[in-house]
């Protein structure tokens, strides 16, 4: 039997972010957290995610703009730090992360004495994102040839497919995995191991890097054992 | 003028690939942009690359340039300094004759703009023109290209009921944006690879340069590209320079500016950097026509490193030019020059002549360090700040404002 008939074939696809300006600024601590709890629910995304497709040369353990900004603005590291740890793609939904970046920043406010201020100019400026997505009218029948496919895939298709995608599928999933899924048992493997593949802590041109060696590690290996 | 495919050489296939897929929904569609001046400032020059390729993706694109007197660009210059913060005082004659000049260029202006499906009316000087359209079939953007991030209330407030009417309107960063009752997008600049500014040029049209403006190649050379403006700071780099000249004796430096016809306190200012240079030799004050492109091109890449001390900038597309010559940048801690000059990565953000002497005297003793950051600068450059990326955000607004603004819009 050959199953790739039976699945609809890949549609590759691709994105573009615009950000929007809210007019929410904070220049305390304690204004970042009043923003964060009224701010929509994009703005939030937008602070963990949309920076990947946006410039941005800052040091890795600071992948969050509130992270970034509470350590360069309010010179707060240990705050930095504890924001920075937060991973987006543990929590079910962008509520729940708002209410644990609100329970960081208030156990902070709770034991500090002073609140430390960013200067006027280094406010934190909230942002929110709309996206277009567009049809790079490209497909993908069989899953064995992604490997060949995602070297040559935009890094903003990447984003796309393998984070945008945890907000569209109701399992919270990338795209590839959603695929794969449909051919039955046959790809648990690969699925396994692309649940493996953390997207928070890599730029996307790394990230396009992880899946690829991913992939073709698990091809590879299926092709010894002649799985295939 | 190039082509889209030109692009792809520098860019990616994939990258031009995507303007293509972004514009196919508005092919056809007529599209109209507005500003003061066909030469000189970073407006023009980006217009003059962007509506080209715009039209080339099949978007009908056409850009329109309101006229005025004297008075007029005294006004708008006004403005100007007004937004980026400094006190001014304008004659309500001056506000008069503004208003009147834009009624009298909507007037000529109503036949492209009332039935263009898209307008982008740049900068403060043509803004009132949307009050005068009032049978507009298309949406109005504002696009601010101006460090308003402290703005000085009274000039902000003059102008704020000119603006609250567009669609939307466009910032260079996140810190200028204002309040307004519509979405305010956020899309830096770019330059373009191809430009005569930017392009990679013969050897021996680079060391011309030397003996065109008596410079010796031997010795170091800081350079600070940029219009004889205030805000711009040269007096500030002249100091830097000479702070730096007592402990590196050889350091040459080059400031060199044209000016724009928008742009008439530019003469006063060069006064001052005459009067700061105090006759050193080693000063190269230059006033460049506004054509100078190739010159100011090789400038950039004989110099060691380049300046920007700003102390209010919009965004600095001289900073990209000089980071994507693989020059290290020493600019002043402001608008979208933080942005782009990245401390230890692309160069140094800096706040005072001293602090810019500090930095010259470091790049100029570690000449591995000033190599490396100037690679790094360089690639930052290819992947955010080029005219592709520029454009791709401009198609996506467009997509965005022509299906009715929603939060996720897919395109088949």
């Amino acid at each position: 039997m050959n199953n790739t008939t039976q699945v609809m074939p890949f549609s590759f696809k691709d994105c573009a972010l615009s950000a929007i300006a809210t007019g929410r600024r904070a220049q305390t601590l304690r204004e970042l957290r009043d923003h964060i709890q009224q701010v929509q629910p994009d703005s939030i995304y937008y602070h963990f995610w949309g920076g990947r497709l946006q410039p941005q040369f800052d040091e890795p353990e600071y992948n969050n703009d509130f992270a970034g900004w509470v350590r360069h603005a309010l010179r707060d590291h240990s705050t930095a730090e504890q924001l920075a740890v937060i991973d987006p793609t543990e929590f079910e939904s962008l509520e729940d992360l708002r209410a644990e970046i609100i329970e960081v920043i208030e156990a902070r406010l709770y034991e500090q004495e002073m609140v430390p201020w960013s200067k006027p100019d280094e406010k934190f400026s909230f942002i929110r994102s709309q996206i277009v997505v567009f049809d790079r009218h490209h497909s993908l029948e069989d899953p064995a040839r992604l490997g060949d496919e995602i070297p040559h895939t935009t890094t903003s298709s990447i984003f796309y497919h393998f984070i945008d995608a945890r907000r569209r599928s109701p399992k919270g999933r990338d795209d590839f995995s959603n695929w794969l899924e449909g051919f039955g048992d046959r790809y648990v493997g690969l699925i396994e191991r692309l649940a493996d593949v953390d997207p928070y802590f890599s730029t996307l041109s790394e990230l396009r890097n992880q899946l690829t060696d991913v992939i073709e590690h698990y091809f590879h290996e299926t092709e010894s054992k002649g799985g295939m | 003028m190039e082509s889209l495919h030109a692009y792809a050489d520098i860019v990616g296939h994939e990258v031009i690939d995507q303007l293509r897929q972004l514009a196919a929904p508005l092919k056809n569609r007529k599209v109209v942009h507005v500003n003061s001046t066909r030469m000189g400032g970073g407006v023009a020059e980006i217009l003059n690359k962007l509506i080209p390729l715009m039209n080339e993706l099949g978007i009908e694109t056409h850009w329109e340039v309101i006229s005025g007197n004297t008075d007029f660009y005294q006004c708008t210059k006004s403005f100007h300094n007004g937004l980026q913060g400094n006190t001014v005082n304008i004659p309500s004659n001056l506000l008069r004759n503004f208003e009147e000049t834009n009624r009298e260029n909507a007037t000529l202006l109503r036949p492209a703009l009332q039935d263009a499906d898209l307008v982008f009316i740049h900068d403060p000087q043509p803004a009132p023109l949307l009050e005068h359209i009032s049978d507009r079939k298309g949406k109005w953007i504002w696009r601010c290209h101006i460090d308003v991030s402290h703005p000085y209330r009274p000039v902000w407030k003059y102008l704020r009921p000119f603006l609250a009417g567009y669609d939307a309107s466009i910032w260079s960063l996140p810190d200028f944006a204002q309040t307004l009752p519509h979405p305010q997008y956020i899309i830096p600049p770019s330059i373009d690879p191809l430009s005569d500014k930017n392009i990679a040029l013969p050897e021996e049209e680079i060391s011309g340069i030397y003996a065109e403006f008596d410079i010796d190649p031997d010795r170091p050379l800081v350079t600070q590209i940029s219009r004889y403006d205030r805000f711009k700071d040269p007096v500030g780099v002249v100091a830097a320079y000479q702070l730096s000249k007592r402990f590196i004796p050889g350091l040459q430096l080059v400031l060199a500016g044209g000016g724009a016809s928008d742009d008439p306190e530019g003469e006063a200012v060069l006064d001052e950097v005459y009067a700061a240079a105090n006759g050193d030799p080693d000063i190269k004050i230059l006033l460049l026509p506004a054509d100078a492109h190739r010159k100011i091109n090789a400038l950039q890449r004989v110099s060691d490193i380049v300046l920007q001390k700003s102390t209010r900038e919009g965004f600095g597309l001289t900073v990209t030019e000089a980071l994507w010559k693989g020059r290290p940048v020493i600019g002043g801690n402001t608008g979208g020059i933080r942005l782009q000059v990245i401390n230890h990565h692309t160069g140094f953000l800096v706040s005072t002549p001293e602090g810019a002497a500090l930095r010259i005297r470091y790049l100029l003793n570690h000449r591995d360090i000033l190599e490396h950051m100037g690679k790094t600068a360089q690639e930052f450059v290819r992947d955010h700040f080029l005219l592709t990326r520029h454009l791709r955000e401009y198609l996506t607004l467009m997509v965005i404002l022509s299906k009715n603004n929603s939060d996720r819009i897919m395109l088949s």
